[in-house]
């Protein structure tokens, strides 16, 4: 029989939880849903657009009531759970209903605070909490011409700008000098006060609130300094109490909100408790992307994976006051010591601060211009160090470099205008679709919308849609990214488990991390076997069928499902039988078209798989081998023409390019890696956007690391200048081993160089010469083993049945329609 | 009527991994999972029609080598969000070889 799990709270943390729950075991439990409201899972945090009539009550409903059913959940509204009965563990409502449990999850949320002043019990004077709150504030609103909103912070702000949309006429009292002080810091406040203001909204500011006056209904409000302001509806909007009366009743360990552990387990252990009832690590949060987070450990452990933990969330907040564009995080007051960088830019309304402290940003304040939020939220979570730019960074991300992708109005955007244009998919859809589906992450925008699923370039002005259309509820990434879907680990915990466990086969890595899948995912397997081949060189066998189709092939799969071969040229030099050879295959083989690539050498297109080994046959016998165009691997060594011709050239650029390639050959590589050498600082190879890049000057060669030519434009960082071509090697075997060793799958130099510090590589390649020497030794060891011509055995008739199909066996009964393929 | 006509022997179709059988009208993928199960599916992904016999198969999925998409073998269907069908084939495993069904119907299909 199957256990049974309650839920008590039918809203977004506890229904997120059961949505997690049913992602990792939809067989587990026969789940009971009890919400005190009369409605199916809604998205609270979406009710202000509804105050304001942006939105309708159907447009915000997540789960429906067809979802419960469909699901096999049963689905008690209106009826609260009151009682707890720990012993026979059983629920109880007001009417009477009784549930056993195995499992008991509460996520009771929180009530709003009603301050106890002389008539806060008269009619007319509420919280903003639920659907009824809304609906008794619209009612008012057509019968009623005057509201006061108690509470200036973002929910008591919300709830203005809504009853001024309404029709009302609306004054916010706050008691402190300053508008959402927990937010934002006073210069922000007051241009949030400002345009407000011009809104038409009316503030008493340092106001204390002594009674409500009025018979049955409020009819006025009064301050302790006797002033009176009309009012025919008062919502009190001064803060959230974690809602613990049942946790209490039931005598389960509560100080304000109901204690749990990093687990989400209360001190009973068959109870866990999620959302913002709880109290975790003497915290309760009051915004949905912790809840979310805290729902995806409960469910974990709820699922019996017991691999999870909950450590505290940092938060961040935006208002939803349409036209209004704000955004805090973190610790946005500087303490001592730390610094602040400031943008005011008062004819356009722009603010944005920045603390930092130990050259990581602590905090960020926006006003005006939100849309790099996420981008100072995430520098925030990940604690990357800004020192490389940070004379730019209140710029924003786009000013780092995009092409073209960096538009930072996004928001001012027209619905038709396309956001992703790999997938063709425009501002409209993705905005659509988040609302529709209920979209909270962007692993399911890009599932729904395909919008910022290909080449990601994108991906930030989809953060800022997702973030702008479901304002806090957008639960950014976190900060350790977990490898894939499979097991929820970070590629560093994966990598460190590997080494440190010696883990040296891909079913002991999925035995040892619990792996939920049989056989990982087209994510995970591909990062696996690359991990267990670099840290296991010679040992490790490696596994075709976790390789994409191209490593597999060795050549690049093409639309058609044809492919393309390209031939290494070293250095990007070739000799006249080569290219004779080249052409002859050319010919041979019916290529309908040739390519001279970006990095000095020659694409065959249009290839059949099947011809693949006799092409590289041929191709083997002018003494040609694979140029791993297809692969995440060493790609290329781009060169200039160098002093052997050029009047410029003051060093052998081609020589070493040369030399360059000898060396790094055939490495398997976290993504493609690309090398250039120039022969001056005219820089022809273009060298200062490659991953490893030479400058040769008359004095020496300058080595230049983490460039990019792709999506996002990256210009290199100057590692270090050395003498000798011999150093040249050695720093460049160490900066590409230590980048083999420490980079995550898929991850190109530029993005790792920028997560761990140019000057964390510096040290360890530059400055620490035992250890670039120890990384130069094992680049060359796992050399060994790797400069082996893939196309060579091929062509010897090695994994032949990769490229050769099937053929019918018993030909006398083959129906007409199927031929034999020989 | 089906047609049982054999294919190939099980140990020549890789684990985790796929043969295509090419007929004069279509590609037809052959795929086996870690656990020995066999499928066929037409090699066309139903979104832009990539061969699917080149992509990575895990559990009973595989996952198209172009824009993966993800396609049950069981059914052909397409998962998650998105919706399309490959045509599949029956086929089963009998002493070590493989067999695939084909009726008039399908091989045109």
């Amino acid at each position: 029989m199957k256990q049974k799990l309650v839920l008590v709270g039918n809203g977004m943390a506890g229904m997120r939880a059961l949505e997690e729950l049913l992602k990792i075991d939809p067989e587990l439990y026969d789940i009971t849903v009890f919400g005190a409201e009369p409605h199916p899972n809604y998205n609270r945090i979406m009710l202000s657009p509804v105050l304001a009539g942006e939105k309708t009550i159907d447009d915000i409903v997540l789960n429906t009531r067809e979802w419960y059913a469909g699901h096999g959940i049963e689905l008690v509204t209106g009826d609260p759970v009151v009682a707890i009965d720990r012993v026979r563990h059983e629920v109880r409502t007001a009417a009477g209903v009784t549930r056993p449990y195995d499992r008991l999850l509460l996520a009771t949320g929180s009530n709003p605070f009603i301050i106890p002043l002389p008539g806060s019990d008269k009619q007319g004077v509420i919280g903003f909490r639920d659907i009824a709150d809304v609906e008794t504030m619209l009612a008012a609103a057509r019968s009623y011409g005057k509201a006061v909103v108690i509470g200036g912070g973002l929910l008591g702000l919300e709830a203005a700008n809504g009853l001024l949309k309404n029709g009302m006429e609306v004054t916010v009292v706050h008691l402190l000098d300053s508008l959402m002080e927990r937010q934002l810091d006073k210069p922000a406040a007051a241009l949030l006060k400002a345009a407000l203001e011009e809104r038409g909204l009316k503030f008493l500011m340092e106001a204390q609130t002594a009674a409500i006056l009025g018979d049955e209904r409020v009819t006025a409000v009064q301050f302790a300094d006797g002033l009176e302001v009309a009012a025919d509806l008062v919502v009190m909007a001064v803060g959230i109490r974690p809602n613990i009366a049942l946790a209490q009743g039931a005598g389960i360990h509560c100080e304000r909100g109901v204690l749990v552990n990093d687990t989400l387990q209360t001190f009973d252990p068959r109870i866990y408790a999620v959302g913002e009832c709880v109290q975790h690590r003497g915290t309760c949060y009051g915004l949905v992307a912790p809840l979310f987070e805290q729902a995806r450990v409960c469910a974990n452990h709820l699922a019996h994976m017991g691999i999870a933990r909950y450590e505290g969330s940092v938060t961040s907040t935006k208002l939803k006051v349409t036209g209004i564009d704000l955004f805090s995080a973190g610790e946005f007051t500087e303490g001592e010591g730390d610094e602040t960088l400031v943008l005011q830019d008062p004819g356009q309304g722009i603010y944005k601060k920045l603390v930092i402290r130990d050259s990581r940003v602590k905090g960020a304040v926006m006003y005006g211009d939100t849309m790099d939020g996420s981008w100072y939220f995430q520098l925030l979570r990940e604690g990357t160090d800004i020192s490389a730019f940070r004379n730019t960074v209140l710029f924003g991300q786009h000013d780092l470099g995009d092409a073209g992708h960096g538009d930072s109005k996004v928001l001012a955007l027209p619905d038709s205008a396309e956001v992703c244009g790999c997938n063709g998919v425009c501002k409209g859809e993705i905005t659509d679709a988040i609302v529709k589906k209920g979209l909270f992450t962007l692993e399911e925008v890009r599932a729904h919308t395909k919008a910022s699923s290909s080449c990601g370039s994108c991906t930030g002005l989809v953060e800022a849609l997702l973030a702008h259309t479901v304002g806090e509820g957008y639960s950014a990434a976190p900060s350790k990214k977990p490898l894939c879907g499979c097991a929820g680990h970070s590629h560093d915990d994966v990598i460190h488990a590997i080494r440190h466990e010696r883990l040296k086969d891909m079913r002991t890595v999925f035995e040892f991390l619990n792996w939920k899948t049989p056989d990982g995912c087209p994510v995970c397997r591909p990062a696996l076997n690359y991990y267990l081949l670099a840290a296991w060189p010679g040992e490790y066998v490696d596994d075709a069928q976790s390789r994409y189709i191209n490593e597999r092939a060795h050549g690049n799969i093409q639309k058609d499902g044809s492919y393309s071969v390209v031939p290494r040229m070293f250095g990007g030099l070739c000799k006249p039988a080569e290219l004779r050879a080249i052409a002859d295959v050319a010919e041979k083989f019916r290529v309908p078209e040739m390519k001279v690539t970006g990095g000095q050498r020659i694409d065959l297109f249009g290839l059949k798989k099947e011809d693949l080994p006799a092409v590289w046959a041929d191709l083997n016998a002018a003494g040609l081998i694979s140029g791993h165009a297809y692969g995440k691997a060493m790609r290329t060594v781009k060169t200039c023409v160098g002093a052997q011709w050029c009047r410029f050239g003051t060093q052998d650029s081609t020589g070493l390019g040369v030399k360059l390639e000898e060396l790094t050959w055939g490495s398997w590589m976290p993504h493609k890696y690309k090398l250039a050498v120039s022969g001056c600082p005219r820089n022809c190879a273009e060298a200062t956007i490659k991953d490893f890049g030479v400058v040769c000057v008359d004095s020496g060669y300058e080595l230049h690391v983490g460039g990019n030519g792709g999506i996002k434009v990256r210009i290199t960082d100057l590692l270090c200048k050395v003498a000798t071509e011999e150093e040249v090697l050695e720093y460049c075997g160490a900066f590409t081993q230590l980048y083999r060793e420490e980079a995550h799958y898929l991850e190109r130099t530029a993005p790792w160089v920028e997560r761990v510090g140019l000057n964390s590589i510096r040290q360890r390649v530059v400055e620490d010469a035992e250890n670039r020497k120890a990384l130069y030794e094992r680049f060359r060891y796992s050399q060994q083993y790797a400069q082996v011509d893939p196309w060579a055995a091929r062509a010897r008739g090695a994994d032949a049945r990769e490229f050769t199909p099937l053929s019918l066996k018993a030909a006398g009964c083959a129906p007409a329609a199927v031929t034999t393929n020989a | 009527m089906d047609i049982w006509t054999e294919i190939a022997r099980l140990d020549e179709i890789p684990r985790l991994g796929a043969r295509v059988l090419r007929t004069d009208t279509q590609d037809i993928a052959i795929f086996r999972t870690a656990t020995d199960q066999v499928f066929a599916l037409r090699d066309r992904c139903p979104h832009k029609g990539g061969p699917l016999s080149q992509g990575i198969v895990h559990g009973g999925t595989v996952t198209c080598p172009l824009h993966n998409w993800k396609i049950d073998l069981a059914s052909g269907e397409a998962q998650g969000p998105d919706e399309g069908c490959a045509h599949r084939y029956a086929v089963k495993v009998d002493n070590g070889v493989v067999y695939l069904a084909f009726n008039a119907g399908e091989a045109e299909a």
